[in-house]
């Protein structure tokens, strides 16, 4: 599945716009800015399904800077900060 | 010989069905107490199964993982592991899982399964997942995951039986299979191995359609709209109150009317005298204007429940996330304060939802600040005696106004306070991750809310029988003794040791416009807001005879000024009138310190705030 989308640029989920959709291609905690240390970000993100070869999404944007985002991650719908999403690079 | 209790454990995601899983299995065989040490809810329940073994089940807090980051997920992996102090390793642990959703679930189960604890995986709604054509082989996933596999649909009669037979056959040979635990938290690389393992086993044992839930893209596409949305969630807030107050109102004055009706028929089967008076001022009228709520807190539970079951509450948080952001909230915040418009109580236990302590501090701290339904009867006493019923502009009704502005005066200082927190307490401070499963859409099942809100009315009966009853007997004791000297002419309350409390306070309260028999009111107000209304009552009601306590907003009317009377609405948005919200605190936080801040903050608002209005209000000829 992930060498059809190896022609495509890697980028951040946090910079998806809507209607985006995708494949996860690896996860990088460091340096979102966000609350969590790496590895507890990087933790969460796993237990809520976000692992590398998952299909991803973005269903919905709220109405304040477009954030929070909903993500469909394969069969599941998770609501997530940009911040967070971040550190998931999909392509 | 009557063979032990047999003790078993549900764990399982969020969202995976467990709580309706166990009021399937233990009906109203409830019992809800707190862990010891802790403020997680405990939930147990007990049945008997078709061979005649009595089952214990804990419906533990639901979990992604053993990590343990909230009290919650602590309380679930020491639970499993034995650990829990003064608890029961479960001889069975039933692992639920949402049909329709096991991605999640099964990398759980693989985790759990190094606990060694014998276990069991119940796919739960099988039904839903039959329906929108996913198969599930099994027997192969039994044999994938080396244990029992069982379906289930909680919510249908019957729908457990197969679980209740696997039961009983494991039962049977418990003894033999223990395991040593293996289990340590695990490290991110084989946590993504796990959630590998796991994707690998549901590939091979599970077929989804093609097409995902259309109802749920369905309905969202409305509801998370970003400006659709919040005028939905509006609606419904607005719906929920319509119903709180219209819905409530002829259940309430039945109740009332009861209550009345009992208290005369005690008037007049028993001689005048201390019982009689006991009886009808202190433990009817007293306890009866508390009951009189019931009505409004199903109500306000009612919704609750039932926006939760149907998947609505996780939209919520997601629309006002970065909209109470602003203020330094997080979106998860917004369930416990909503439920706090009903009691501050479930709201603050609530806030457990929040996993960042920091977040959960502030929302604790603002909580009490939402108009809860104990403030409903002061203000509706005072606004009926003091606010005419005049439309403004033609069509707004005056008293109706005063009111919106009542609940708009508690959000807006709740946000505010929190915005100060925000930026003069907790100064380094991080905005908490927002990460929160939006579950598919269900229909909510009548049973579960049935039990959820019989649990919450069972609840708040026995508060009010208990601690409000014993209250009531305070201040009617208060207010009764000692006696007046025979041939006395003043009201008998006029020397009761009420008067000498109130009188003594009076000096500190006269500067916001309170006289003496408000200061008696407000000292029983602490054991809840509502029962200052009683306590009022009862103070004129043994003062000026039985009709003031039957017409308690026209004595009102008569004895207080315009201004004591807006003084004492503005008091009762910001008093911190309440013990049991102040010990709620105390158990949440685990510091008496923080509830000191809460108590302290509240009256220090309440005083400037009754300061303010009466001065204005005398200022503007209303003293």
């Amino acid at each position: 599945m992930t060498d059809t989308n190896d022609m495509r640029p890697h980028m951040p989920l946090g910079l998806a716009q809507r209607g985006y959709t995708g494949v996860i291609q690896h996860l990088s905690a460091g340096e979102t800015g966000s609350a969590l240390s790496d590895i507890e970000l990087e933790s969460r993100l796993i237990e809520l399904g976000f692992v590398e070869g998952a299909r991803v999404e973005v269903l919905h944007e709220g109405l304040v800077g477009r954030d929070p985002i909903a993500v469909r991650v394969d069969s599941i719908t998770i609501a997530v900060r940009r911040r967070e999403a971040m550190a998931v690079i999909v392509a | 010989m009557e063979l032990p209790l047999l003790h078993l454990a549900l764990v399982g995601t969020p969202n995976s069905g467990k709580t309706s899983l166990f009021n399937a299995l233990t009906g109203s065989r409830q019992k809800v107490a707190n862990y010891p040490g802790v403020t997680v809810e405990r939930k147990e329940g007990f049945f008997v199964t078709p061979l005649g073994r009595q089952v214990s089940v804990v419906d533990l807090p639901g979990t992604y993982s053993l990590r343990g980051r909230s009290p919650d997920e602590e309380i679930t992996r020491d639970f499993v592991l034995g650990k829990a102090s003064g608890e029961t390793v479960p001889d069975l642990v039933l692992c639920v899982a949402d049909s329709t959703n096991l991605r999640l679930t099964i990398r759980l189960l693989l985790e759990l399964k190094r606990t060694g604890r014998p276990m069991v995986l119940v796919l739960n709604m099988f039904d839903i997942a039959a329906r929108r054509g996913i198969t599930v082989d099994v027997e192969r996933l039994a044999k994938e995951l080396g244990l029992p596999v069982v379906t289930s649909i909680a919510v249908r009669k019957g729908g457990t039986s197969d679980l209740l037979r696997l039961t009983d056959e494991i039962s049977a040979k418990l003894a033999a299979e223990a395991e040593a635990n293996s289990w340590r938290a695990l490290s991110v690389s084989e946590l993504r191995a796990t959630q590998r393992e796991a994707d690998r086993i549901i590939a091979d044992c599970v077929s989804l359609p093609a097409r995902p839930d259309t109802w749920t893209a369905r309905i969202d596409r409305v509801v998370l709209h970003p400006v659709g949305g919040l005028i939905v969630l509006a609606l419904i807030l607005f719906m929920m109150f319509q119903a709180v107050f219209a819905w409530a109102r002829p259940l309430m004055e039945l109740l009332q009317s009861g209550f009345d009706a009992l208290g005369e028929l005690v008037h007049t089967t028993l001689p005048d005298g201390l019982l009689q008076s006991f009886l009808q001022n202190g433990v009817i009228s007293g306890v009866g204007s508390v009951i009189v709520f019931l009505p409004q807190i199903i109500i306000i539970f009612l919704f609750i429940l039932l926006l939760e079951d149907f998947g609505y509450m996780a939209r919520a948080a997601f629309l006002m996330d970065r909209i109470m952001g602003g203020a330094g909230l997080h979106g998860r915040a917004f369930i416990p304060l909503l439920s706090s418009f009903a009691c501050a109580i479930p709201g603050i236990m609530a806030t457990r939802v929040i996993d960042n302590k920091r977040d959960r501090l502030t929302t604790i701290l603002i909580a009490p600040l939402m108009t809860c339904s104990a403030r409903i009867p002061v203000y509706t006493l005072i606004i009926s005696a003091f606010i005419p019923a005049n439309d403004v502009w033609g069509f707004i009704n005056l008293q109706g106004l005063v009111m919106f502005g009542l609940y708009a005066a508690g959000i807006v200082s709740a946000l505010a306070v929190s915005f100060v927190i925000k930026f003069f307490m907790l100064r380094d401070y991080a905005p908490a991750p927002f990460m929160l499963e939006l579950p598919d859409y269900k229909m909510p099942r009548p049973k579960s809310i049935a039990i959820g809100i019989y649990t919450r009315a069972k609840m708040f009966l026995v508060r009010a029988g208990t601690t409000i009853f014993s209250m009531m007997v305070l201040i009617w004791f208060l207010a009764s003794f000692p006696q007046p000297p025979a041939g006395a002419t003043e009201p008998a309350i006029d020397f009761s040791l009420a008067a000498m409390i109130g009188k003594a306070l009076a000096p500190l309260l006269a500067p916001v416009g309170f006289n003496w028999q408000i200061a008696v009111a407000l000292i029983p107000g602490m054991a809840a807001r509502e029962v200052a209304v009683a306590a009022l009552g009862t103070v004129y009601a043994i003062e000026g005879g039985k009709e003031a306590a039957e017409q308690i907003g026209q004595v009102l009317a008569t004895k207080w000024s315009l201004a004591t009377a807006l003084s004492m609405l503005a008091w009762y948005i910001f008093a911190p009138q309440c013990a049991s919200t102040l010990a709620v605190i105390r158990r949440e936080t685990g510091s008496w310190a923080w509830m000191a801040v809460t108590f302290t903050y509240m009256l220090v608002l309440a005083y400037a705030a009754s300061l303010l209005t009466y001065n204005v209000a005398v200022a503007l000829g209303a003293g």
